[in-house]
């Protein structure tokens, strides 16, 4: 009754993206020091290892037999808790997102991907929003005044961005018709949306960074007002879970946006299925080449594609100073709210009828007129 | 197959523990809380009832309990706060009397 | 035994004891967290009852939203430890046995007016679509079209209800004409 090689290929695809998302994480952090070297035109690591390869390996060598420190006066229990449950939805959240096609392997049809939910867009909203627990638990429980703060800062920026990360996804959702991220990838075979979703895949990546605290919005970590922020008091591997889940969370929305603006796994031949040499061919070749899917391919495009949205971060981080905090706040409220809202009114609204389409854009032609003008009568009054 | 009497035996349970919470705690942070796993419990009881009849209605209720408890929390937390600020103090016991 | 089943039994042990845990937690942090608990197993018998899209809802406004601002109030208060000093020292006995009452009642209910017919199985009606977004949307926007919009002004208000009642009385002096605004 129960289908246990489902659960078998269930299991290895889930181990197989854990193992993805590890060692990408340690690379990650290889490629940030490399990537921000070439930019800054230093070297980078190049000691470990032909290049610096190995890096990682000695990095993660030294985090491992560091002292654990617990501080007096911790909360004991939730300074344990803390890293795991910060880990945890970083590693989930991509159980939705499809890396490529079905495909036809060992005889089997197998979807790249863990699975594909009808709700996968609220999956990804849900996982994300538990995500800030962690960050707040480990500030509430070190006991020190700098961690509570980098963690209440750090609640207030997630939770705030995270309005404008889920009406961005909005506008990819009503295009695709589906909360399904299969069924958006697969709306996306002839454009990608971030070419009809210019403003929605803007605020998208402005807000993914602020949810995932990556430079320029980095501001629950700022070193010079608050030492670390949060992991101010966390050692060794309990650090290095921070670490890893915020190079986690950085690959997981790249795969996102990949996945709603970019087309997902979809690339030249990538959706062919296998080929059919025609029969003039020799035989063991026509067998070799069908046996090939070329949905495969898929695997290659995305994370293509997802590696050139975290080079992109990198290269931001490296040239970018820090936003203050009030200022951050206040682009969040009073820019990217508003813009992912008239972004999902114009983008209804041209589903709807043309018409209404222009009334919109009329309509939010004068409203921002009328706040220019606005504006501009309060300067020329207050001087 | 679970019988919807399990999940309805199983909310009724987690209200009665609600009303427990209400009754006995002080803190009106907790008091509050209790209230949740009060919404929460009859949250159960809808969705088992909307299984069992195959109607979306209970599940759309839900949806409805949902939206007016984050509206709820968000006024009530704020009450809270405001009383912390008069009273320095949030035991539901020195909260007594009318003036602040 | 099958698997759902014992899945149920499983999951109804962790609901109830985390509702205890926040009972009984000296510390709002730690009962904040056990409801946290208790919230996501619900959302687990909500998809196991064939409704994922209130069990993602479910996740989304409870664990992340309103149990973060709950989190969020008895940090900023300092709040984590109340003393509990017990005026009413009758109350905790007397509010147990009226919560064994309430039970024994709640059970008299359930033993003696049976369900009836088991509902139907699950696969019948996942095909269809039950539970998932399509199917929500369209009841959402049709049959309950104005408790829908009702909300949005129920919602609204609670914000406005909000930043009124939190708004730092100093802050008071600089706008003009505060007064008369708020009618204090």
């Amino acid at each position: 009754m129960i289908d246990w090689t489902l659960i078998l290929e269930w299991f290895i695809k889930a181990a197989i993206s854990c193992f993805v998302l590890l060692t990408g994480f340690a690379y990650m952090t290889f490629a940030e020091r490399k990537v921000a070297a070439l930019l800054q035109v230093r070297i980078g690591p190049n000691r470990a290892g032909p290049g610096g390869f190995f890096q990682p390996v000695a990095d993660g060598i030294k985090l491992i037999f560091k002292e654990e420190f617990i501080p007096g006066g911790a909360d004991k229990v939730i300074f344990m808790i803390a890293p795991i449950i910060t880990v945890i939805p970083a590693l989930i959240i991509l159980g939705v997102v499809p890396w490529g096609p079905t495909v036809t392997l060992f005889g089997r049809k197998i979807l790249l991907g863990i699975t594909d939910l009808n709700v996968g867009i609220l999956y990804i909203l849900s996982v994300a929003s538990i995500a800030v627990y962690g960050i707040v638990l480990a500030g509430w429980s070190s006991n020190n005044k700098y961690a509570m703060l980098g963690g209440l800062r750090s609640t207030a920026q997630m939770v705030s961005y995270e309005l404008s990360l889920g009406l961005a996804i909005v506008g990819p959702l009503l295009l695709a018709g589906s909360m399904s991220l299969g069924d958006i990838v697969n709306a996306q075979s002839k454009l990608p949306f971030i070419l009809l979703q210019p403003v929605a895949a803007l605020v998208f990546y402005v807000a993914a960074l602020a949810e995932v605290n990556r430079a320029p919005f980095d501001m629950p970590e700022a070193e010079q007002e608050l030492t670390a922020g949060y992991h101010t008091e966390y050692s060794g591997m309990k650090f290095a879970l921070f670490f890893m889940a915020e190079y986690i969370k950085m690959i997981g929305v790249s795969a996102i946006f990949t996945t709603l603006f970019l087309g997902g796994w979809r690339g030249p031949f990538a959706d062919l299925g296998a080929p059919q040499l025609p029969a003039a061919f020799p035989e063991p070749l026509v067998q070799f080449v069908g046996g090939l899917d070329l949905g495969l391919l898929g695997l290659i495009y995305f994370w293509a594609k997802v590696a050139a949205s975290l080079f992109f971060m990198i290269w931001l981080r490296s040239t970018h100073p820090r936003l203050r905090y009030d200022r951050l706040m206040a682009l969040g409220w009073k820019v990217m709210l508003p813009l992912a809202l008239a972004n999902v009114m114009v983008t209804a609204a041209a589903l709807v009828s043309p018409v209404a389409f222009w009334i919109i854009i009329g309509v939010l032609v004068v409203v921002v007129a009328a706040y220019l003008a606005g504006r501009v009568g309060l300067a020329v009054r207050g001087t | 197959m679970v019988p919807t009497t399990y999940y309805i035996a199983l909310s009724a349970i987690l209200f009665t523990m609600g009303v427990a919470g209400v009754l006995i705690r002080r803190n009106a942070i907790i008091i509050f809380m209790s209230v949740e796993l009060m919404l929460n419990s009859a949250n159960l009881a809808f969705v088992a009832f909307a299984r069992q009849f195959a109607s979306l209605d209970g599940q759309i209720f839900v949806f409805f309990v949902m939206t007016v408890a984050a509206a709820e929390v968000a006024v009530g937390l704020a009450l809270i706060v405001a009383i912390f600020r008069t009273k320095k103090s949030i035991n539901v016991d020195e909260i007594n009397t009318l003036r602040g | 035994m099958t698997i759902e089943l014992s899945l149920f039994f499983l999951l109804a042990l962790i609901a109830m004891l985390a509702a205890g845990g926040m009972l009984l937690s000296r510390n709002a942090v730690y009962s904040a967290l056990f409801l946290i608990v208790n919230f996501a197993t619900v959302a687990v018998f909500f998809l196991l009852l064939g409704a994922p899209f209130i069990a993602m809802a479910q996740v989304t406004v409870y664990a992340g939203a309103i149990m973060v601002l709950f989190l969020f109030v008895i940090m900023l208060l300092g709040a984590e430890r109340l003393r509990q000093k017990s005026v009413l020292p009758w109350q905790a006995p007397l509010a147990v046995v009226l919560g064994i009452v309430l039970l024994v009642e709640a059970g008299v209910v359930i033993v003696t007016r049976g369900l009836g017919a088991p509902p139907p199985a699950l696969s019948e009606t996942a095909a269809a679509g039950f539970g998932g977004p399509q199917a929500i949307g369209a009841s959402l926007f049709t049959t309950y079209l104005l408790p829908f919009e009702v909300t949005s002004v129920l919602l609204l208000a609670a914000m406005v209800g909000a930043i009124v009642l939190t708004r730092d009385e100093k802050g008071k002096s600089q706008i003009p004409n505060s007064k008369s605004q708020t009618g204090k």
